[in-house]
């Protein structure tokens, strides 16, 4: 065992500590500036200590909007971005495991080269094809819904591709003992595949959630209407760097909303996260 | 590799296939060939006929100074958020894998910015720094420094680093605390009983069996600065000022938004589509080489 000297240690611990630091302090910042008045911030006299205006600043964020540049509740664009995140994350797990089902336990024409149309678009991100892809989607009359929001971006290579490696690993003896028992395709899958899967499932589920959650550029291009901007395009809205009139408070307090929610899920479920961080950049 | 059990049907697996399919072609490769077509023509100002004009849209792109310079200024940035955010990180991930009390509390602490969305993370940091009310702006100019990100095009791009390499970090982090987990005991204790130094082993030991790790999170970093550093940019200077923090993405947007020239507009799509596929081509060779490591 290599065995590490005390001071060593203490340097260990401190640059940690340093790092930690520097990762929660803007966070920190913009906490306090959540809680403290408008005015204050303004005049570059804000307080590193938390002020008494917590509840009066999250109460009109969540429920009243800011007064000046977007009136929308904070509350409702949380629940844009939930609906947003959630049907990205369930549609990218649900079509990939079909597909993945059909490429592992079938063989049919074109089976590798539908196999290779899908792995391709991780070539493909939103940015490259950014107006093509609005134009279609303007064409299909989508813009400003959650089929719009979402659809364009359920498509997903790599959850293909995990769930082709996973079911690869599954023992053939399973399909056969099934087949004995008279199960066909759909029974395989829903009694024996998918109770399998759940980790994997879980797994991914977590990290497109939260890619889901912080999706930016696709939801600034599609919507126009206030009723369907997601959290991460209202806060966008709201600040004016060069306009004094930035109501800085109700900004931090929707950017302390915005990242609460995927900061939760990471933290919570941190094995899950890292599983499936992990696995999806593999 | 293939399955021996399979099943037999002729239509299902086309149905199981059809919802990824169909969203495939509809959303990505239509588009993708729209904008390689669009880059090949040339639209006249009122978009009533448009002429077939091979690669000249290319070239007036190469000749544009601004676009030039956003390709600079684009890999300037890739090469500095990855060099700070890779370094910092790897320091981090070195002092929590000693066996410190407490290591997986420190995990916990150092992973969670993963979870903040860029634009988040550009109004945070615009709002440390910000030239009238941010906190640090304070202690900056009692430096000395005549601190404006508004308006000194070099400071906004030093903001912009520092954010998005700040954003990286905790991927950075887990990443390289894997790495270094996976390096067997036995390696560096025979390095030490052979007398090498704590930071002699760090150089010659650990740090080339952690060059899979670095060359893969060096490669996902570019890609990273390439296309999520737009929300950064977007919230904190919007590429400005003046064009000093326009990367070839927001150049991509801002241009299109304008709706000025599409076709130039599309072949700035299609340069963008062969930098990734260059850049995803390079990271796959790399999973290869690690299969058989």
């Amino acid at each position: 065992m290599v065995e590490e000297e005390g001071f060593r240690r203490y340097i260990a611990h401190i640059i940690l500590w340093i790092g930690i630091a520097i990762v929660a302090f803007p966070v920190y910042l913009a906490f306090v500036a959540s809680t403290q008045d408008n005015a204050v911030i303004a005049n570059g006299q804000m307080s590193l200590l938390p002020g008494g205006h917590f509840f009066k600043t999250y109460y009109q964020t969540i429920f009243v909007g800011t007064s000046g540049s977007t009136r929308e509740p904070v509350g409702h664009m949380m629940l844009n971005s939930l609906v947003m995140a959630l049907l990205i994350a369930v549609g990218k797990i649900a079509i990939s495991i079909i597909s993945a089902y059909a490429i592992v336990y079938f063989r049919f024409p074109f089976r590798m080269s539908i196999f290779w149309l899908i792995f391709i678009t991780l070539m493909l991100p939103v940015e490259v094809r950014i107006y093509p892809t609005y134009k279609i989607v303007a064409d299909l009359h989508m813009l400003d819904s959650y089929a719009g929001l979402s659809l364009p971006l359920i498509a997903s290579a790599t959850a293909t591709l995990l769930f082709r490696q996973f079911f690869m690993t599954v023992p053939d003896e399973l399909l056969e003992a099934s087949r004995i028992d008279g199960a066909g395709p759909f029974r395989f899958f829903w009694d024996t595949l998918l109770p399998l899967s759940r980790t994997n499932m879980a797994a991914l589920f977590v990290i497109l959630f939260i890619l889901g959650w912080n999706q930016y550029l696709w939801p600034l291009l599609i919507t126009t209407r206030d009723d369907m901007q997601t959290i991460q395009i209202g806060i966008r809205k709201m600040i004016t760097t060069t306009d004094a009139l930035t109501e800085w408070p109700i900004v931090m307090a929707t950017a302390v909303l915005a990242m609460l929610p995927p900061v939760v899920v990471v933290v919570a479920m941190q094995k899950l996260f890292v599983r499936g961080l992990v696995e999806t950049e593999k | 590799m293939q399955k021996q059990a399979i099943f037999q049907s002729k239509l299902l697996p086309y149905a199981l296939v059809a919802p990824q399919l169909a969203i495939v072609l509809i959303f990505f490769y239509w588009p993708a060939l729209q904008a390689v077509i669009q880059s090949f023509l040339l639209q006249d100002a009122f978009g009533l006929s448009t002429s077939f004009v091979w690669f000249d849209n290319y070239l007036e792109l190469f000749r544009e100074r601004a676009y030039f310079e956003a390709i600079l200024r684009t890999f300037f940035f890739s090469f500095a958020i990855a060099v700070s955010s890779l370094s910092f990180a790897l320091l981090l991930a070195v002092m929590a894998d000693k066996p410190l009390r407490g290591s997986m509390l420190y995990r916990t602490l150092l992973i969670w910015p993963y979870a903040v969305a860029p634009p988040v993370v550009g109004v945070l940091w615009i709002f440390m720094l910000h030239p009238s009310l941010g906190v640090l702006s304070r202690y900056l100019r009692a430096l000395g420094i005549d601190w404006n990100p508004l308006l000194d095009g070099d400071q906004a791009a030093a903001l912009i680093i520092l954010a998005a390499a700040w954003k990286q970090i905790s991927y950075n982090f887990l990443f390289f605390l894997a790495g270094l987990q996976s390096i067997p005991r036995s390696v560096i204790e025979a390095a030490a009983i052979d007398g090498a130094r704590p930071m002699r082993r760090f150089w010659t030991v650990i740090f080339p069996l952690l060059s899979p790790t670095i060359f893969f999170l060096l490669v996902v970093n570019i890609v990273y600065a390439f296309f999520d550093t737009f929300g950064i940019i977007d919230t904190m200077t919007r590429g400005g000022p003046g064009k000093s923090t326009e990367t070839l993405v927001y150049k991509v947007y801002t241009d299109g938004l304008l709706g000025g020239n599409l076709g130039s507009s599309a072949a700035q799509s299609v340069i963008l589509m062969i930098m990734v596929i260059v850049l995803t081509g390079i990271q796959f060779r790399f999973v290869e080489r690690k299969v058989t490591y």
